[in-house]
């Protein structure tokens, strides 16, 4: 039996041609490319056959789902469920218990070395990582198993590509991100908490019409949609370059929508698409409503200090303290000392000159 | 006829009265350039991250912080290509131009000379020894607060500029690519740069204080020599 193409399944479930073309064309755009990308994207779901997607849930909270299904077009959201085959997610799937474990041996199987793994949160290590068991086993043995017939693997969300809340220090079950127990697979790093649903359907879009892993930057995410920082694209980046900011929650600038850079925004250190892309549809995103970013989809953002501040605390020196407050102490201090050193110089020399006179004098 | 070992020949050219010519045009200039590059660098960082009280009217009207950020990358640029003009100078110029770029480790007398200047200014020896160059304890602030930290400064600076310039800028090739994911993210490079620009402050404290009490208590000229480039000794 042929496996179905992705067109045959849209057809199936009632979409037109019409609404295909056009969901072709906006993926080409919404990937940025070319408009002769449209057509190639429509041959390609065509003519191939759908790849399976094995969607595996380790330490996490499910918003990286929960966005996932709100992917902003309607028709988006119905193709791109379709699209990817997702053949077990144990969280949307029906089936359950053994029946649902069965599934995906059979699909590892079936599809050695060619299914994509989607993982969402990541694999607690401490105590054999009894602090995630999944089917009655450690998450992260069936994470190995699993990813060892993989033919790639996408890490959704911070959990997955970073480690996340439950890698807070002083991270008692040792959550570990996925890049760092698997290690010999093309692993695609989806940040966010949780990633832009537009971003998550678009990395799928991408991998299943090329057939190829989409450009990666250092760190491994899509630079397509983590090459810019939140600042560079902020509407409000006119406020930031004149100086005008919101200094009190409540103040006249926080109305008038100023930038938020000195409530601790994050947005000038977080790679992410949030100011392009927007989110619910591009109805809005953190500082259009009036918050600064916190810095969801960077490394480490849950331990770097308060969400509000700007000087960020360095944690390393014990005391809540930044680089100012350790900067203004050790000057202070310095000062105290030059200041003390200078009398003690002067008084030394003062009290050699006088012997040195009565010396003379003798 | 007495043969002259090393030692004679430094105690002769340091002998109260004598005068050497130590600091080349190039490195005098360098170092007011890079004082004044310091300064303004500091001001204008501490602005960036702190900056002034909100203005007010149109956004096309203002560009404070634009401009705060642009004299900052500016003098950043003259810091940098400063330093550059400097370390080409290490190597046409007098030993004493080399000097703040390697440290004497191996050698016995470097470090005893530390200890005895940590006694002189701890108040337990009377007279401090001459030096032409930097003593041995200048020598290692220097190495450290001044040839790393630009060094510092310099890359996760040029790392941060990248950023906002993009790829394909060369500040981004050449450093924001690797710097960031050094430090884990663009935040931690913030905090380093803030913090490592507090080591400037502190140096510059401590430097300036040394330099006008060692012009006045020593046997050496200090702020002159950086001035004219000679070094006079005394008693």
């Amino acid at each position: 039996m042929s496996i179905e193409t992705f067109y045959e399944v849209m057809r199936r479930q009632g979409i037109s041609r019409r609404s295909f073309l056009k969901f072709c064309s906006l993926t080409a755009a919404s990937l940025g490319l070319a408009p002769s990308f449209a057509p190639k994207i429509a041959h390609a779901m065509e003519t191939k056959p759908r790849t399976p997607v094995i969607w595996l849930h380790g330490l996490e909270c499910t918003c990286c789902s929960e966005s996932f299904i709100r992917s902003a077009h309607p028709l988006a959201k119905d193709v791109v469920l379709s699209m990817l085959s997702l053949d077990y997610d144990d969280t949307l799937m029906v089936a359950a218990g053994h029946q649902a474990e069965e599934i995906l041996a059979e699909i590892r199987k079936k599809y050695k070395g060619n299914f994509i793994l989607a993982v969402e949160g990541n694999p607690p290590l401490n105590e054999d990582g009894m602090f995630c068991i999944h089917g009655g086993r450690p998450f992260v043995e069936v994470l190995k198993e699993t990813a060892a017939d993989a033919k790639a693997i996408i890490s959704w969300g911070a959990c997955a590509s970073w480690g996340c809340v439950q890698a807070a220090k002083p991270n008692p079950t040792r959550a570990t991100p996925v890049h760092k127990v698997i290690t010999d697979k093309p692993i695609i790093k989806v940040p966010g908490c949780p990633p832009i649903a537009e971003v998550m359907t678009a990395v799928v879009t991408y991998m299943l019409t090329f057939d190829r892993i989409p450009e990666l930057d250092r760190q491994g995410r899509p630079k397509m949609f983590y090459g810019q920082r939140i600042h560079d694209k902020c509407y409000r980046r006119p406020h930031f370059d004149a100086g005008q900011f919101v200094e009190e929650w409540d103040d006249e600038a926080a109305r008038k929508g100023y930038c938020l850079y000195k409530m601790g925004c994050k947005g000038p250190t977080t790679y992410n698409a949030c100011s392009t892309v927007r989110w619910n549809g591009g109805v809005s995103f953190p500082i259009q409503s009036g918050h600064g970013c916190i810095g969801c989809s960077e490394d480490g953002f849950w331990d770097k200090g308060g969400f509000y501040d700007r000087v960020t605390d360095i944690k390393q020196f014990g005391v809540e303290s930044n680089a100012d407050t350790i900067g203004a102490t050790v000057a202070g201090v310095a000062g105290a000392a030059v200041v003390a050193h200078a009398a003690v110089s002067a008084l030394s020399r003062a009290r050699s000159g006088s012997n040195d006179q009565n010396n003379g004098g003798k | 006829m007495t043969v002259k070992t090393q030692d004679d020949e430094y105690s002769a050219l340091t002998a109260a009265g004598n005068t050497v010519y130590v600091y080349e045009a190039p490195v005098r200039l360098w170092h007011w350039l890079n004082a004044l590059s310091i300064v303004i660098l500091a001001v204008t960082g501490y602005f960036i991250a702190s900056p002034p009280p909100s203005v007010a009217g149109e956004a096309s009207e203002n560009f404070l912080m634009g401009y705060i950020r642009f004299v900052h990358f500016a003098t950043a640029y003259v810091f940098t290509i400063a330093f550059l003009v400097r370390i080409y100078w290490a190597f046409v110029g007098n030993h004493h131009a080399r000097q703040m770029f390697k440290l004497p480790v191996t050698d016995p007398a470097w470090w005893s000379g530390i200890w005895q200047e940590l006694r002189w200014y701890l108040f337990i020896v009377k007279l401090p020894r001459k030096y032409i160059g930097h003593n041995p304890l200048a020598h290692l602030m220097m190495f450290f607060s001044i040839t790393l930290g630009a060094i510092f400064m310099i890359a996760t600076g040029f790392a941060l500029y990248g950023e906002g310039a993009q790829e394909g800028h060369w500040s981004h090739m050449i450093f924001t690519s690797w710097v960031i994911p050094l430090f884990g993210q663009s935040q931690d490079v913030h905090t380093w740069h803030h913090m490592i620009a507090w080591t400037f402050v502190w140096f510059v404290m401590i430097h300036v204080y040394a330099a006008i009490r060692e012009d006045i208590m020593s046997r050496q000229s200090m702020i002159s020599a950086m001035i004219s480039g000679e070094r006079t000794f005394r008693e």
